[in-house]
């Protein structure tokens, strides 16, 4: 992975002190609540319910071991010794003490990392897919490019205060797992007709309140223009975004009044004038950055393990977690491995410090000292022998991370919701946690397949329900919560949005309401079919009949 | 005390800023109406009643653009004898502002006028005096400046901040060196790092 040079260390260290002075400033009365807002959401500290939470950022996912031995120190010392991986692959502690924001900043640094655009009117993370690099079809590994626009986007000057939150997103494989067409620019990465690196572009997709999936911009941009390109798609939305309304700001709200056409045009014009400065990528420094990313030091391994295929056939417990939580590698003999932070009856996404230590050692002991965090809010050890699967899986197990629930309904992605946020209409936490205890029998989950649901707390869309095969989301009727459902979202290649079933449920009823869905999908399913397609094939009503049949019946 | 920052020092301010004056009627907001005109969505403009009564003092003025574009020949003496300093809106369109004025040149002054410090086009248009119309004179941010967005006006192209008034000028002269060696280029730095150094 990406480590750091002096210029990259003392940019950190400098914006160590520069927050430290805007704190004090801001203690001592000479920033107000409004002046200090920006300046603290640039630095992922929101003013939370019950304390106030920052967003610590995990640029694309990638962590050392070190770095997570750290996150879970950092998290014993200046919070309750746990964090949260969010949907945008960061870590976010829910109760430091704005005071102490400083010191854990100064500590960050001593391991490459900070809390610099995690939040606020700016670029964000610039997320991918969890399994770049090793991933069996991708095409190229799209962390290089992700790394130059983090250095390209960290305190560009001119795209400093945006009209609101900027997401972009990168790819580089067949079947695209960084949800590109949901992010304000996804860039997907392809090998063009001559054989060289090119990128699609799309722009405008966003969830939150409006949901509405990227457009394409360009089919084909050569690499070397990536950050001119985006300059020129930001600063047409920099001065033409909407500023007067924070729900009508984001750049998907621009492309729709203007039309693609005619935000093309304006981009185009404006590209034409970008195109070729200085910070056009040259092959030497592509191929700088790109040294951090070469191939692990593999071992030459056979297809096979006589060890691990005799461990699949005697222990059914290990079978049925290789089955969910273990993926095809590009490398012969190895596999990548997703630990679960999906445990029945917890918060998704929520990890200990002591769980961190033990990932941290796993990572060292089985996966080269790195892993990845996953916008479904998992972590990822990517470059796990096959011999090492077993040892790696017990030590796991005895740590609560090998819930055998990857890509399962309990696989909840899920947002803080309103135990915490303060923006959230409802709880999605205790939704998460009754449907997973629901469904608390692994034979019937495995039975149920391949099933994505997602939880948001409000119409922000941080649990991404829009794409959720079932999406859940909270919202607030005369003060109370309840929760509307959705059938039909998908991310990937083939991305939809989902439709609406009908009225909202409380959240007593959740539970049931997944379970009628369920059960109507076992009904009608093909023996190849997974619940999304089934979805698609017969569409919402005979799911809205069942679901509100039920719902009738009980008010009887 | 000047509260007025230039090329990294404090300075005397010379330029009067032209206000027009405020008639007791209702402030006139841009209306929504085209989706190209988002960016004019409920911001403050002159009318014309408040053009044609604004006073142009002697000495140096700062002036707003739409009450030098009214005034334009009665102004083209002193704007030759470098006592014009132009003073546009972050939502008036820059591209409009510098066909009509031709060669932006003839200003010592430009200033962009920020409501908010939140309004990032000011970035931007900064940035495009500098980099595609050529202004090579002082280019100056009037309005909400505070100190934490210091560091943006320069990379973008500003040399002169007029602080806040309420603030402390010396204090936030210190922000314009928050960064010893940004990433990217930009205005100031046009090369980014990777081609400054050797990495």
């Amino acid at each position: 992975m990406y480590k750091y040079d002096a210029i990259d260390q003392q940019l950190v260290n400098e914006r160590v002190a520069q927050y430290r002075d805007q704190t004090n400033r801001y203690l001592a009365g000479e920033l107000s609540e409004e002046e200090f807002r920006p300046l603290r959401l640039q630095n992922g500290l929101y003013i939370q319910r019950q304390a106030p939470m920052l967003r610590i950022a995990v640029p694309y996912g990638m962590l050392s071991s070190k770095q997570l031995r750290k996150l879970g120190e950092i998290a014993k010392k200046y919070d309750k010794a746990y964090g949260h991986f969010s949907t945008r692959q960061n870590l976010q502690l829910n109760w430091p003490k704005l005071e102490d924001v400083p010191e854990i900043l100064a500590e960050l640094a001593t391991v490459e990392m900070h809390a610099i655009q995690t939040s606020g009117n700016c670029i964000r993370n610039i997320t991918t897919d969890q399994f770049a690099g090793v991933a069996p079809d991708e095409v190229i590994d799209p962390r290089t490019m992700a790394e130059v626009m983090r250095q390209w986007s960290t305190f560009h000057p001119e795209f400093a205060l945006l009209p609101r939150k900027f997401k972009i997103a990168v790819s580089g494989t067949e079947q695209d797992r960084a949800i590109v067409q949901a992010h304000d620019i996804g860039m997907e990465f392809y090998v063009d007709a001559k054989g060289q690196t090119a990128i699609k572009v799309w722009v405008g997709g966003g969830l939150g309140r409006t949901p509405i999936l990227g457009t394409v911009i360009r089919e084909h941009l050569e690499w070397q223009h990536a950050l001119t390109y985006c300059e020129a798609i930001i600063r047409v939305y920099n001065i033409h975004g909407r500023r007067d309304n924070a729900y009508k700001a984001r750049i998907k709200i621009l492309v729709k009044a203007l039309g693609i056409e005619d935000f093309k045009q304006q981009v185009e014009a404006e590209w034409l004038h970008l195109k070729d400065n200085p910070n056009t990528i040259t092959e030497a420094e592509l191929a700088r950055v790109g040294q951090h990313f070469e191939s692990m030091p593999y071992e030459t391994l056979p297809a096979h393990d006589s060890s691990f295929d005799s461990a699949i056939a005697s222990n059914p417990a290990f079978a049925a977690w290789v089955k969910r939580c273990v993926h095809t590698h590009k490398q012969s003999g190895y596999r990548a491995v997703t630990l679960s932070l999906k445990p029945h009856g917890h918060a998704p996404g929520d990890i200990t410090s002591e769980q961190m230590a033990v990932v941290a050692d796993l990572a060292d002991a089985y996966s080269f000292g790195e892993l990845r965090a996953s916008h479904e809010q998992n972590l990822i050890l990517a470059d796990v022998k096959l011999s090492d699967l077993l040892p790696l899986w017990e030590k796991a197990r005895a740590a609560g991370l090998a819930t055998p629930n990857i890509g399962l309904l309990t696989d909840i992605i899920c947002c803080p919701g309103g135990d915490f946020c303060s923006l959230a209409n409802a709880k999605s936490i205790p939704i998460a946690e009754a449907i997973q205890m629901q469904f608390d029998n692994l034979d019937y989950l495995h039975d149920i397949g391949d099933l994505e649901l997602n939880i948001s707390g409000c119409m922000n869309a941080c649990g991404h329900h829009h794409v959720g095969h079932i999406g859940i989301l909270g919202v607030d009727k005369d003060g109370s919560e309840w929760y509307q459902v959705t059938i039909g979202g998908k991310q990937g290649n083939d991305a939809s949005i989902g439709s609406v079933i009908g009225p909202s449920f409380s959240a007593d009823e959740m539970p049931g309401v997944v379970q009628r869905l369920i059960e109507v999908y076992i009904q009608e399913r093909t023996p190849e079919e997974r619940f999304i397609d089934t979805v698609r094939r017969i569409g919402v009503p005979p799911f809205k009949a069942h679901v509100y049949a039920s719902k009738e019946a009980a008010n009887v | 005390m000047s509260n007025l920052i230039k090329d990294n020092a404090i300075v005397a301010d010379e330029w009067t800023r032209v206000i027009p004056p405020n008639l007791g009627e209702e402030t006139v907001r841009k209306q929504a109406g085209k989706v190209v005109l988002f960016k004019l969505t409920g911001e403050e403009t002159f009318s014309d009643e408040q053009i044609a009564a604004t006073l142009i003092p002697a000495g140096k003025v700062l002036v707003p653009f739409t009450v030098w574009r009214a005034n334009k020949d009665a102004l083209a003496n002193r704007v030759s004898q470098g006592e014009v300093g132009l003073l546009i809106a972050t939502h008036e369109a820059i591209e409009d502002v510098i066909a009509e004025v031709k060669d932006i040149n003839v200003f010592a002054l430009v200033a962009v006028y920020v409501e908010r410090f939140a309004d990032g086009r000011i970035f931007t248009i900064g940035n495009l005096l500098r980099t595609r119309f050529g202004f090579k004179n002082e280019l100056r941010a009037v309005g909400d400046v505070l100190r934490d967005q210091l560091f943006f006006l320069k990379r973008s192209g500003f040399n002169s901040y007029l602080i806040r008034a309420d603030r402390n000028a010396q204090e936030a002269l210190r922000s314009l060196t928050d960064f010893s060696e940004p990433y990217q280029g930009a205005v100031d730095i046009a090369q980014p790092a990777w081609r400054r150094t050797n990495r």
